[in-house]
């Protein structure tokens, strides 16, 4: 089993969402995250004392799917999440040794 | 022969209402340097307002009202027994104005004059706290005001306004409080914020406005109450009230747009924080001026109000004093250039009491020459060196006895959690248990009583925690909503909260 992360654009998750609903993909996890990349941050400026606001506001996107299907997950993710400009954000797979379901204790495949 | 003193119906309804008009400044006040400061301070800087309003307005019962409007003694101070807390004035003939020739006065019973004096001294000491946000310790907070109030604010109120020495004796103007007011507390401001130094990492770390909407809803209700605090200082239902009125109506519009276009062309955008402390600026400036001055030059003052206030506020990074909230350059500066702007287009031709009353002249473009300017200007230098040593003082004298400025720890860690206990926005669903330590109720786990029985304090993120739910420990267990009766609706997120704790109290 494997964990995609995707950190993505607030506006994309819809469509992120959308695109993994419609591989099958049974749960995911959101979380609201700040940070940057080459995009960096913007400047606001109050009673003319500007302040340089480096974190971005970000969607962080979880999903642990059956290795077989990592790719298209991936793909779907990064079609959807991608407006072409600077700022669109990093997807990337790391490996998952164990899933349990909480409410049946089912585990591995079985879980997800 | 005199009449019977008679109680002017009109003039005193209208002081009554402008009375809870000017009250309610002081919590727009806080409302409006809650919203600039940083979320982890506001409610450290809301409480600076909301103890001015429940130390000020006892004092001047006591003896405040007395020393500000008591007989003059010698042009500095009121008869601080005219008034003293213990009288009453229930009497036909307690009126404020009245005399042997004229025993009605302005027809307003004292009470009703001393109430619309006592938020006028409210307002004035709570402008001053934006200036030290973050790092005051909440006692030396109560003591500085204290001691401001009764050194400072109540002898000033009497040289402006009581017949001493600025209004009775050097014929200098100040309709609602440009001197008295606003110079005066931003003489204090800046003397504070010299004397307990910068907040830690100002300037380098930003320390923007943690929530602007409550910012622009701090603005409209001073707007709101300023209306009260002008037009009611006419004191009477008359035509200068409504000039009043309307002067700062239109001082403070020109002056959100004065601000905003210096905005515009100096930092490229307009903002909203600009726009409310632009009408700040506006109706600071036109204070002293509502009543003296034609609309048009109330207009032209709150453009230049608002304009030379924009860029004045940038002044604390250049000369490197930490005047959080900018009471120095939007009070300190605003009060100025209204105070001055009497000297400049005052005008008995609006209100007679320029010359009949107060004995001042017109203003420079009215034909009177340098003459009202120079006591305009004398006028806001006695207030301010009077104002900036007495808060310089008072400051170094509480810092070295009880302490003043909090220590680093603490103000690193955040001020609301360690002054107060409490933390303004509690928007985490995991906030956490802890919550019936405070109750005296315990947990399964600390059944021994170490709680606060044994006289310590819970760690602070617990007890930052404790708010919401200690008030109502019983309705979570039973699984129910929290009762309405408490008056107030459990919010989702501490409802749950409750429901889990509580069940582990059951169990």
């Amino acid at each position: 089993m494997k964990l995609v992360t995707a950190v993505i654009k607030p506006n994309q998750l819809d469509a992120v969402k959308e695109a993994l609903h419609a591989l099958g993909v049974a749960g995911l996890t959101v979380s609201e995250v700040q940070g940057y990349g080459r995009q960096k941050g913007h400047t606001e400026v109050y009673r003319g004392a500007e302040y340089t606001v480096e974190f971005l506001p970000k969607i962080r996107v979880e999903v642990v799917t059956d290795e077989a299907d990592v790719e298209k997950v991936v793909d779907a993710i990064v079609g959807a999440a991608r407006t072409g400009r600077i700022g669109d954000g990093k997807v990337w797979v790391t490996g998952v040794e164990a899933v349990v379901r909480v409410r049946t204790g089912e585990r591995g495949l079985d879980a997800l | 022969m005199p009449e019977a003193p008679t109680i002017d119906g009109a003039n005193t309804v209208w002081l009554l209402v402008s009375t809870a008009l000017v009250l309610l400044m002081t919590p727009g006040l806080a409302l409006f340097y809650g919203g600039l400061n940083r979320a982890r301070g506001v409610l450290n800087m809301m409480m600076m307002s909301f103890s001015a309003i429940g130390l000020i307005s006892v004092l001047w019962w006591f003896y405040g009202f007395s020393v500000a409007f008591g007989a003059d003694v010698n042009g500095l101070w009121g008869d601080p027994g005219a008034y003293l807390g213990t009288g009453t004035f229930l009497a036909e003939t307690d009126l404020w104005g009245a005399t042997a020739e004229d025993p009605s006065g302005i027809g307003v019973p004292l009470y009703v004059f001393m109430a619309f004096q006592m938020v006028f001294a409210v307002i004035t000491v709570a402008l001053i706290s934006g200036a030290i946000s973050d790092r005051a310790r909440f006692g030396g907070w109560l003591l500085f005001a204290f001691g401001w109030a009764t050194l400072v604010y109540f002898p000033v109120a009497h040289w402006v306004w009581g017949g001493g020495i600025i209004g009775g004796d050097l014929h200098a103007l100040d309709f609602a409080g440009g001197t008295a007011v606003h110079v005066n507390a931003g003489a204090a401001a800046l003397a504070v914020a010299l004397v307990l130094g910068r907040r830690l990492g100002w300037p380098r770390e930003g320390m923007k406005p943690h929530n602007v909407p409550l910012v622009a809803l701090g603005a409209g209700l001073l707007w709101f109450g300023w209306f009260g605090f002008n037009a009611g200082s006419e004191l009477t239902v008359d035509a200068v009230a409504g000039l009043a009125f309307v002067n700062t109506q239109l001082a403070t519009a020109a002056a959100v747009l004065g601000w905003l276009a210096v905005e515009w062309v100096k930092d490229g955008r307009p903002t909203l924080v600009g726009a409310s402390s632009g009408a700040v600026a506006g109706l600071v400036a036109i204070t002293p001026a509502c009543g003296f001055v034609a609309p048009w030059a109330a207009v032209l003052l709150g453009v230049v109000a608002g304009a030379v206030c924009a860029l004045a506020v940038g002044l604390k990074y250049r000369l490197g004093y930490d005047d959080s909230l900018d009471v120095v350059g939007v009070h300190f500066v605003g009060g100025w250039i209204g105070s001055l702007w009497l000297g400049l287009f005052a005008t008995n031709s609006v209100n007679g009491a320029i010359g009949d009353v107060v004995g001042a002249s017109d203003g420079l473009f009215y034909g009177g020459g340098l003459t009202q300017l120079g006591r305009q200007a004398l006028a806001g230098l006695i207030v301010t060196a009077w104002s900036f040593a007495v808060a310089w003082l008072l400051a170094v004298a509480i810092e070295k006895t009880i302490g003043f400025r909090l220590k680093p720890e603490a103000e690193a860690g955040g001020i609301d959690i360690a002054e107060h206990a409490e933390s303004a926005y509690d928007l985490s669903p995991a906030g956490g248990g802890g919550a019936f330590a405070l109750a005296g109720i315990g947990t399964p786990g600390d059944a021994a009583g170490a709680g606060p029985a044994s006289g310590e304090r819970a760690a602070p993120a617990s007890e930052e925690r404790a708010a919401p739910v200690s008030g109502e420990p019983a309705a979570p267990v039973s699984g129910e909503r929290a009762e309405p009766a408490s008056g107030e609706r459990a919010v989702p997120a501490s409802g749950e909260r409750a429901r889990s704790v509580g069940t582990k109290v059951a169990g």
